[in-house]
């Protein structure tokens, strides 16, 4: 059976929809200026890094004439001490040098030795360049290079998860102390999961009894929840700085009610830390579970009771499978932004609870290494977009319909 | 949440809960409000209770250049991407209304992205952008910057105050022959202001409040309130900075409660043109 076509009337039917696209497209193109750009700019850094391949023409043509692996002839050492004495004069020799010493630790100093010997003409050969720099003697640094002179990169990536391309051309794990980023990935998780968890504690309560209450009341204790929410993660990571300290307010109630006999170190500390992060993150689980739980009929437990199940059934059988959405998209949204979370930990945390964010900053701020900075940015950015997939899709959540 | 006839248990569970809950709401909010009285402590500690009531800190915080220029700076980028925010969104919320709207699957997501992506990573990448284009170390770089991350604040409160608007009433305004302006004026303006407005208000807020991205982009001289306020805390932790929490603390709270009665308001006059 064929659909009866229908005369289209008007012809301006296909652009119809321009109209309210182009009210949109100034903030369109806003973001795409000044947030689509820059993330694809940054994770472009994560794989793209032209710097080894751009100091060493010479020494990439010469590595193609020379054949085989490990540690090559005279010619490409005589190509070397070219590309470093140009690089040298063109003050691009120091960038060589971080950007190969990331790759081969150590390096940094070495190159810049050589480069230094190579700008004063003495002795350019393989021996004497050797001498000056036992790490060209070395083959696991020659296959380092050859792999640096390619302009595309998997390295940053792959020591975002602890892993590195060996010298038989697998990939393997990083020597163990070289190893930071799956602690670091396993910290942020674990914190991550710590607070959710104890937000979810907090929160479940509070919104099954904020929903049991007159609506007048109701409303006020709501505010009270929303009061810390209006505030900003700052002023309330300000307010907990003063309140761990060691003769803070915390530690006056503790010793009052006579929980510990000694002031504790809770700045600096992760017990501190999670405590602060839990306060932050405590609207965020509650919200979604009393939108949700507000839409849950009473009559249904009710029922279930009268039918004969004791209390602890009719919660566990009835009510809480009701509830479950705003419990998962509460918990998946407290644990997506705890992910994220910079402020308070730099603030908070002591030096072994920095987050995979903390770590990103750190390679901007003072290590000047951006493409691992745009790797680690990467894995950050995959999860947390993975999870709030999942969110929307799975759960068919909303985040603008609560609060 | 009691039945009608409690058992023992049920009055045990009942008030544990209470108890429990009541505990959650202590925690919630009794130290937002601890900077509080701190800030108008006499002496330079942070310990309880007071040495004396002062507004000392109050002074340093609205007396001294460095203090001054920050908040300066943050009413300016707060204002510039208040205004940007609450422009681009409006429009956009509008178009968003129409049922015309083309491909809104993905530009729905894009819109609210900036909330989601790690505020690290739109810093980093923004300051690593910015550097390319020319736009670091300006107020207009910043303001940009904010304007991105409020945006979808707008979109929401004035999308959520359109679910209420009837459209005819703009088909209306162009049979009676109005231009487009003018209708919107006239016409969807005031009848969505409440939701532009408190649009306006989350935008300000989140500007105001704003440090990571600030950190990343702005020179000595465009500090902000909240970036000299994490200086500090990383630095030395002075009183003044308990005054500064407290100011910031009051203006958010106040702004967002207008915000909250003007959505109220909206909703209350887009069902009462609906009836």
């Amino acid at each position: 059976m064929s659909s009866i076509a229908l005369p289209k009337i008007g012809t301006t039917d296909r652009w119809d929809g321009l109209r309210p696209l182009a009210l949109a497209a100034p903030l369109l193109l806003l973001l795409l200026f000044s947030f689509g750009a820059p993330i694809v700019a940054l994770l472009s850094r994560a794989v793209y890094e032209p710097t080894i391949a751009n100091a060493l023409p010479h020494t990439i043509a010469a590595l193609r004439q020379d054949s085989g692996a490990g540690v090559p002839g005279e010619p490409v050492f005589l190509a070397l001490a070219a590309d470093l004495k140009q690089a040298q004069a063109a003050g691009a020799v120091y960038e060589f040098a971080k950007a190969l010493n990331t790759r081969l630790p150590g390096a940094r100093s070495q190159v810049l030795r050589v480069a230094r010997i190579a700008t004063q003409d003495q002795a350019t050969g393989k021996e004497a360049m050797i001498k000056a720099a036992p790490l060209l003697g070395e083959e696991q640094s020659w296959a380092a290079i050859r792999t640096g002179t390619n302009r595309f990169t998997s390295f940053y990536l792959l020591s975002a998860f602890d892993l590195r391309w060996t010298e038989r051309g697998t990939i393997g794990a990083v020597p163990a102390d070289q190893a930071v980023f799956l602690r670091v990935f396993g910290r942020t998780f674990l914190i991550a999961t710590i607070v959710t968890l104890a937000t979810l504690a907090l929160a479940f309560p509070l919104a099954f009894v904020i929903t049991n209450l007159r609506p007048a009341v109701a409303g006020m204790v709501l505010v009270l929840v929303l009061l810390p929410f209006w505030t900003s993660i700052l002023v309330r990571t300000a307010a907990w700085t003063v309140i761990l300290q060691k003769f803070g307010l915390l530690n006056d109630l503790l010793l009052w009610l006579g929980l510990t006999s000694d002031r504790l170190e809770l700045m600096y500390s992760r017990t501190g830390l999670i405590i602060a992060m839990t306060h932050i993150q405590l609207p965020f689980t509650l919200l979604p579970i009393y939108s949700v739980m507000r839409s849950v009929k009473p009559s249904l437990v009710r029922a279930a009771q009268s039918l004969g199940a004791r209390p602890f059934t009719a919660f566990w059988r009835v009510y809480l499978p009701q509830v479950m959405p705003g419990v998962l998209a509460g918990c998946l949204l407290t644990f997506i932004l705890c992910l994220g979370y910079y402020i308070t930990p730099v603030l908070i945390g002591g030096a072994s609870d920095q987050l995979i964010s903390n770590f990103i900053a750190n390679y901007v701020n003072v290590e000047l290494n951006w493409e691992m900075a745009a790797a680690l940015s990467f894995v950050l950015l995959a999860s947390t977009l993975g999870l709030y997939v999942t969110l929307t899709r799975y759960l068919g959540l909303d985040l603008f319909k609560m609060g | 949440m009691l039945s009608p006839y409690p058992t023992t248990a049920e009055w045990v569970r009942v008030t544990a809960l209470w108890f429990w809950c009541v505990l959650v709401l202590i925690f919630l909010v009794v130290p937002i409000f601890v900077p509080v009285p701190l800030s108008f402590n006499s002496g330079s500690f942070f310990t309880f209770p007071l040495a004396g009531l002062s507004t000392r800190w109050y002074e340093v915080v609205l007396g001294t250049p460095r203090w001054r220029a920050a908040i300066g700076n943050s009413l300016l980028i707060g204002l510039g991407s208040t205004v940007l925010a609450t422009v681009l969104g409006t429009l956009t919320a509008i178009g968003l209304s129409d049922p015309k709207f083309p491909a809104r699957r993905f530009v729905v997501p894009l819109l609210i992205s900036p909330l989601i992506v790690p505020v690290v990573v739109t810093a980093v990448g923004t300051y690593l952008f910015y550097a390319r284009v020319g736009l670091a170390n300006t107020y207009f770089g910043i303001i940009l910057a904010h304007t991105v991350l409020a945006s979808p604040f707008v979109v929401v409160t004035v999308g959520a105050s359109l679910t209420g608007f009837d459209r005819n009433l703009m088909r209306a305004t162009s049979i009676l022959g109005a231009r487009p302006l003018t209708g919107f004026i006239r016409v969807m303006l005031p009848l969505i202001l409440p939701g532009v407005l408190s649009g306006a208000a989350f935008a300000f807020v989140t500007s105001f409040d704003e440090v990571v991205v600030v950190q990343f982009l702005a020179n000595a001289e465009q500090r902000t309130l909240p970036l000299e306020m994490f200086t500090g805390l990383r630095e030395q932790l002075s009183p003044a900075i308990t005054a500064a929490a407290t100011l910031m603390m009051g203006l958010s709270i106040l702004l967002l409660i207008v915000a909250n009665l003007l959505v109220r308001r909206s909703r209350q006059s887009a069902s009462a043109l609906a009836e």
